[in-house]
């Protein structure tokens, strides 16, 4: 009962979803716009790294640096050597997809706080390889030119028309995930979090899963660097470095780890808390780390979850206070 | 000839400091089986806490040194109560966030207070280079040496001799049997956040006027005092030692001879060589719980 309940009330709140992001652009002042395209592209991100951390159980510290990878291939491709910026996207993911499947192999010998410095490491290390290969990348100064994505004769040159494309993206993904979570795929990655070995004994492949999930986060984080560099058509490599992979486990832990749809909600409060806390400067760090302790603390399911349990535990006491 | 000298000399010293964050990080994970993602940030508050002490309240050196130690132990004092204590029995991943939460906090409000601009710390004895073996060495460097020395014979004593010692060193080979005797397990951790925060504050403090500290140098000292601490699985001081004076001089090396610009790259390398090397050890460690 309960089930078919939230079942309904599912469908509700996802046609709600879209409907507020179809008529959102019309509704809201244009800065607004090209936040909620920021939002959607960071969404892409953080909704690899809840299923890679919240239901595999397996940590990231270096997720920006697919994000860059994947940034990178499709400026240079399309900027440099004049590449037709969809295809460039496509060989953006492969490749950065490639790259993801390569390193898993010796990074996922390792397990927990060892797996967790060796992403910083491999994140670090591309970061310092974004800003050096200044010949491919255009070193810390950057690479400018990149060209607008089109279909047909459709630019996508503004804002407004930008935010579709982005949004429709994110929304197929989360539909994938979603998916994919609810699979028998989805089954295994939670088994895997709890216990990994208990998870081997009743034979489930457990490095091929670790792997599988890592290299579709990757190319989630290739597919939004694409659309990051042709939404600003620049790039540099100052926004893949290690404060912007914490940044993500920030919108995942806010929103809930092991929640696909929460994505939505803590990549947009954490950018929403961002914003207004820039003008006072790098506030936004100090409340990060606060919300990373306190979240992770005291509400591990995430803020949205978290204070919904609370909530309902604080009725149910006046529920029983009342009889 | 001089140059290499010079540079192994210079990687040494570097390597000390790295030798010095590593046994912070063996402690804490020894006693608590966590790795403290905060431990650069220590070493980052030492250097700035002793900048403050010196330039704006003008204590002595000595006082200004056993002052930031002190301040420094108390906050990973804090940290351990406040942040890990409650999440004591959360899963790695949470307490992975749970310590980098508390990096990027100490980080954020170290740049708020203090600004973005590395501080000047005077060398503790002039800065007359001294001349040895064809090179020529900033005498601070002298200073880092000793330090090292000094704390390693400290932790040595400390570890063998001394009670509280034995009671770390137990709850290190096993917790529930150290608590069946009777060894208050909740206080060792404390102990070993304590007293890894002052040791990183220590090295903050004698490398200062060699790198130059700013806000946001946590992150890479953090590093490569973990890659040192790899290098030794964890358990071994002595390695770890031994891992942060090797990865001083090839990091050293490396810079000087091939590019400075990859030097950081160059230690993150050897990061994933030791951590794959080591990863049966790191199991058999693991699987002792």
């Amino acid at each position: 009962m309960r089930r078919r309940l939230l079942g309904s009330l599912k469908v509700w709140a996802l046609s709600a979803l879209v409907v507020a992001v179809a008529l959102v652009p019309f509704v809201v002042n244009p800065y607004y716009t090209s936040l909620l395209i920021v939002i959607g592209i960071h969404t892409l991100l953080t909704v690899g790294l809840c299923l890679l951390m919240g239901y595999t159980g397996q940590v990231s510290l270096g997720h920006a640096a697919f994000y860059g990878t994947g940034a990178f291939f499709s400026a240079i491709l399309s900027a440099s050597h004049g590449v037709n910026p969809w295809l460039a996207m496509f060989i953006a993911a492969v490749a950065t997809g490639g790259m993801a499947y390569l390193v898993s192999f010796p990074i996922f010998q390792l397990r927990g706080n060892y797996l967790a410095m060796a992403t910083l490491g491999f994140g670090i290390i591309l970061w310092v390889a974004f800003r050096e290969l200044d010949q491919f990348t255009g070193g810390p100064s950057g690479l400018s030119g990149v060209p607008y994505l089109s279909i047909g004769g459709l630019v996508f040159n503004t804002d407004f028309k930008y935010y579709y494309l982005v949004w429709i993206a994110v929304l197929g993904i989360l539909f994938i995930s979603q998916n994919i979570v609810n699979s028998r795929t989805g089954r295994a990655m939670r088994s895997i979090r709890s216990n990994e070995d208990a998870a081997r004994s009743v034979g489930i492949g457990v490095s091929g899963f670790k792997v599988k999930v890592f290299v579709l986060a990757a190319v989630y984080a290739s597919l939004a660097g694409s659309l990051y560099v042709h939404y600003l058509t620049f790039v540099s490599p100052q926004p893949f470095g290690f404060l912007f992979s914490v940044r993500l486990i920030v919108m995942a832990v806010v929103g809930g780890l092991a929640s696909i749809w929460g994505a939505i909600f803590g990549t947009t409060a954490v950018t929403f808390m961002s914003e207004s806390l820039h003008r006072f400067g790098e506030l936004d760090i100090i409340l990060f780390g606060f919300l990373l302790m306190v979240v992770m603390v005291f509400l591990p399911q995430g803020l949205t979850r978290g204070l919904m349990d609370l909530y309902e535990r604080v009725r149910a006491r006046a529920r029983g206070a009342g009889r | 000839m001089g140059t290499v000298v010079e540079l192994c000399l210079y990687g040494v010293s570097l390597g000390a400091i790295y030798a010095i964050i590593a046994l912070g990080f063996t402690i804490i994970h020894s006693v608590t089986r966590i790795i403290n993602f905060a431990q650069g940030e220590f070493v980052m508050l030492g250097g700035m806490l002793a900048f403050v002490l010196l330039s704006s309240a003008h204590l002595p050196l000595a006082v200004a040194f056993v002052l930031a130690v002190v301040m420094v132990a108390l906050i990973g004092l804090m940290l351990e109560r406040l942040a890990i204590r409650p999440a004591r029995n959360a899963p790695v991943v949470s307490l992975i966030i749970i310590t980098i939460g508390a990096s990027i906090f100490i980080r954020g409000i170290a740049g708020k207070v203090w600004g973005k601009d590395p501080v000047v710390i005077p060398a503790f004895t002039g800065e007359e280079p001294v001349s040895f073996l064809g090179a020529s060495l900033n005498p601070q460097s002298f200073w880092v040496l000793g330090t090292t020395l000094a704390v390693m014979v400290l932790l040595h004593l400390f570890f063998s001799y001394t009670m509280l010692g034995k009671a770390l060193r137990a709850c290190a080979s096993n917790r529930k049997a150290a608590s069946l005797v009777g060894i208050n397990v909740g206080t060792m951790s404390l102990i070993a956040f304590s007293l890894s925060a002052a040791l990183g504050a220590t090295a903050g403090i004698v490398v200062a006027p060699i790198t130059f500290p700013s806000y946001s140098v946590g992150v890479m000292l953090g590093l490569k005092g973990f890659v040192a601490a790899a290098l030794g699985g964890f358990t071994s001081l002595v390695l770890a030692v031994v891992g942060g004076l090797g990865l001083g001089v090839v990091e050293s090396l490396a810079a000087g001879l091939i590019s400075s610009a990859y030097k950081d790259a160059i230690a993150l390398a050897i990061l994933f060589v030791v951590l794959l090397v080591q990863v049966r050890r790191f199991r058999e460690v693991g699987e002792e719980e």
